[in-house]
């Protein structure tokens, strides 16, 4: 690592959160980490491997099973001046903490007139395809933008994932930082050491193309950028989105790109109504980017329906490689 | 040394035998008593908005609990809050200016009698959810731990969250780390309408603090001396590094659960035997009866109370109206969002 940070090394998703963990907790007191079996353990997806016997068990507590009292525990922590890192083994299991997510983390500092403020970070393992069916595999973004007083952060690759977690856990607010499983072993990339926060609210654009603007969230950017791969093959040329934060939203970046295409393809791996993609979709509509649209906006999502068990209809439950291709070329058809 | 923490090394035999204690508990239970009154009288005028949980009959226990904390200990309240927010010294006229829904209430009209705070004095706030606070106190209580303070924090809740996920959560995470946390059920036999005895086969509140293995004591909480003593010693017990306690204070609230509330589910009788136990009547007799306080000074405490709370409510009533830009009171600005403060 050099002082100017410009030193890469290649990490995975999962080595790349504990790096940010790591990086935060060395250079500042404040921070700890608490959840089920992140200790001894190194947390069901292995993420805190290895810090526990680095930063000790006072910082890296492992707690009984109790979600209420975890995320409870995190903002009563953070009304008194520490900055906790909360994981949820399965972000499923956000649902036993709702109250303390959202009636407290959420609210605090607008109920209580700015007086205090919740800096706390909820690190939640979504996401299906693994095998684990209904009640270890969903996507429940929404549910967190629907609530004001929190932010949601979804990275899409290593470098993002240390970046804004190291930008999250600085942020004064309480931020759901959702971290796709299948990412966390097979996304490998360059990250860099030491590192600068990437600024919450900026938007990615990884791919730039003329025929068709593709926004992805989560693990749909990296099909997205395999099915632009594969478009390119028919000489359709595809820009790919990825806004990285849910909330607060880059809006513009968005905006600006399906104008300059006009066409435009949202995809996320949640069930379709109510999804997040469906408030971009609003968005373009309530601007003047409508005006730019020479296809009517197109949404690929997951079913609605819970995530089966059978491996074969799991993937057929959320949008593939294949489908973005697909609708990426039923969207040029299109107008 | 600190008032608090001279208190609990020598055991002041009884508040009542002390004038500078008697004049402090008459104080903040008359103030208490006055406020809630005159919130009752406001609402009643049409001059107050929304709801309110009065705590009138159950002084004792907010009092009592508070005086065994220093100013720099934490607590977590309830949305019968009023007399834990006055307990831990907050200000009357920014109490009374929030529930007038005004600026310059401590929470600038946006959170009113149910989510009053006074994080400068360590009240991290009321709750609107039953058993909220607690997991919040907790997890206040490792802050104070990880940070080396030997400060503590106590939660109040009421009977009616004993029956939460979240109490069972976090008191048992409180009791296996060793945290240093006071929990106070203030058990004033009902949960809205729901009797403390159709909810729990146990016989006391207290008995569940057997089952995560801390201490559990139940104490008459019409009496302030008894409940300052079990606080005292569960505080120290905290303040050593020794854990949680958990104190069940009986008490009784003289008042509905909030405005909708026509008393259906208990008698005028039993109302009327509980009156009859008044906490603040049974101090003044006590105070009496050890010649600590005269007469006069008695009546100076009511009268007091009584004229810092019109005062309250006179200025609480000159508030600006709150801001309207709501959108800018949502986040705390931050140094690591580009979007801060601005489209979200």
């Amino acid at each position: 690592m050099t002082a100017t940070g410009t030193e890469v090394e290649t990490m995975t998703f999962a080595e790349a959160i504990r790096a940010a963990l790591s990086q935060e907790m060395e250079a500042d007191e404040r921070v700890f980490v608490l959840g089920e079996d992140i200790g001894v353990y190194g947390g069901a997806f292995g993420v805190t491997t290895g810090m526990l016997e680095r930063f000790g068990a006072e910082r890296i507590r492992d707690t009984p099973i109790a979600e209420e009292a975890i995320v409870g525990a995190a903002v009563g922590a953070a009304l008194c001046g520490m900055r906790p890192v909360a994981e949820m083994q399965f972000s499923d299991f956000t649902a036993h903490a709702m109250d303390q997510l959202v009636n407290q983390a959420a609210k605090v500092h607008f109920m209580l007139g700015g007086a205090a403020s919740v800096p706390l970070v909820l690190r939640l393992p979504f996401g299906s395809g693994t095998g684990a069916a209904a009640q270890h595999s969903q996507s429940q973004e929404a549910w967190y933008t629907h609530t004001p007083g929190l932010k949601v952060v979804m990275p899409s690759n290593p470098a993002d994932a240390k970046g804004l977690l190291l930008a999250a856990i600085r942020d004064p607010n309480p931020v759901v930082f959702m971290e796709h499983k299948l990412l966390y072993r097979s996304a490998s990339g360059p990250v860099p050491a030491g590192g600068e926060p990437i600024p919450l609210g900026v938007a990615a654009v990884p791919r730039e193309g003329g025929d068709l603007t593709i926004v992805a969230t989560g693990i749909m950017v990296s099909r997205a950028l395999a099915a632009a791969e594969e478009l390119a093959g028919s000489r359709i040329e595809a820009t790919v989105v990825d806004p990285r934060t849910l909330k607060p939203l880059d809006e513009a970046t968005i905006l600006e790109r399906v104008r300059a295409t006009g066409r435009v393809l949202l995809v996320q791996e949640a069930p379709r109504t109510a999804g997040f993609t469906a408030e971009i979709s609003a968005r373009i509509a309530e601007s003047d980017t409508l005006y730019h649209l020479l296809a009517p906006v197109r949404r690929l999502s997951g079913l609605d329906a819970p995530i089966p068990y059978n491996p074969d209809l799991e993937k057929a439950s959320v949008p593939q490689v294949p489908d973005i291709v697909q609708a990426a070329r039923a969207l040029l058809e299109d107008g | 040394m600190s008032r608090g923490r001279r208190r609990e090394r020598e055991r002041v035999t009884t508040l009542a035998s002390s004038a500078d204690d008697a004049r402090r508990v008459l104080a903040t239970m008359w103030t208490i008593r006055r406020f809630e009154e005159a919130v009752d009288e406001l609402f009643a005028r049409g001059l107050l908005y929304g709801t309110m949980h009065l705590s009138i009959g159950q002084e004792a226990s907010a009092t009592g609990a508070c005086l065994a904390l220093r100013d720099d200990d934490v607590i977590t309240s309830t949305h019968r809050g009023h007399g834990h927010c006055i307990a831990k010294g907050a200000d009357l006229g920014r109490m009374m200016a929030e529930l007038l829904a005004r600026d310059t209430g401590y929470c600038r009209g946006r959170g009113g009698s149910m989510h009053i705070a006074d994080v400068s004095k360590g009240n991290l706030g009321a709750n609107g959810i039953v058993a909220g606070g607690i997991p919040i106190a907790v997890g206040a209580a490792l802050a104070l731990k990880l940070t080396r303070t030997d400060k503590v924090a106590l939660s109040f809740f009421g009977d009616g969250a004993t029956s939460e996920g979240a109490f069972h959560e976090s008191v048992n995470l409180a009791a296996i780390w060793d945290l240093p946390v006071v929990f106070v059920c203030e058990n004033n036999h009902y949960g809205m309408s729901m009797s403390v005895t159709e909810v729990s086969r146990l016989e006391r509140v207290a008995d569940r603090a057997a089952g995560y293995g801390i201490p559990g004591v139940t104490v008459d909480g019409n009496d302030v001396d008894a409940v300052h003593k079990a606080a005292l010693e569960a505080v120290a017990t905290a303040r050593s590094g020794a854990g949680p306690t958990l104190i069940e204070a009986v008490t009784y609230r003289w008042k509905g659960h909030s405005k909708s509330d026509q008393n259906l589910y208990r008698t005028r009788e039993e109302i009327e035997s509980w009156r009859a136990r008044d906490p603040i009547e049974r101090f003044e007799q006590a105070v009496r009866e050890a010649g600590t306080l005269d007469d006069n000074e008695l009546k100076r405490l009511r009268d007091q109370a009584r004229d810092d709370v019109r005062e309250a409510v006179r200025t609480g009533q000159t508030g600006p109206p709150p801001s309207p830009d709501l959108l800018a009171a949502v986040y705390a600005p931050s140094e690591v969002d580009a979007l801060s403060g601005g489209e979200r």
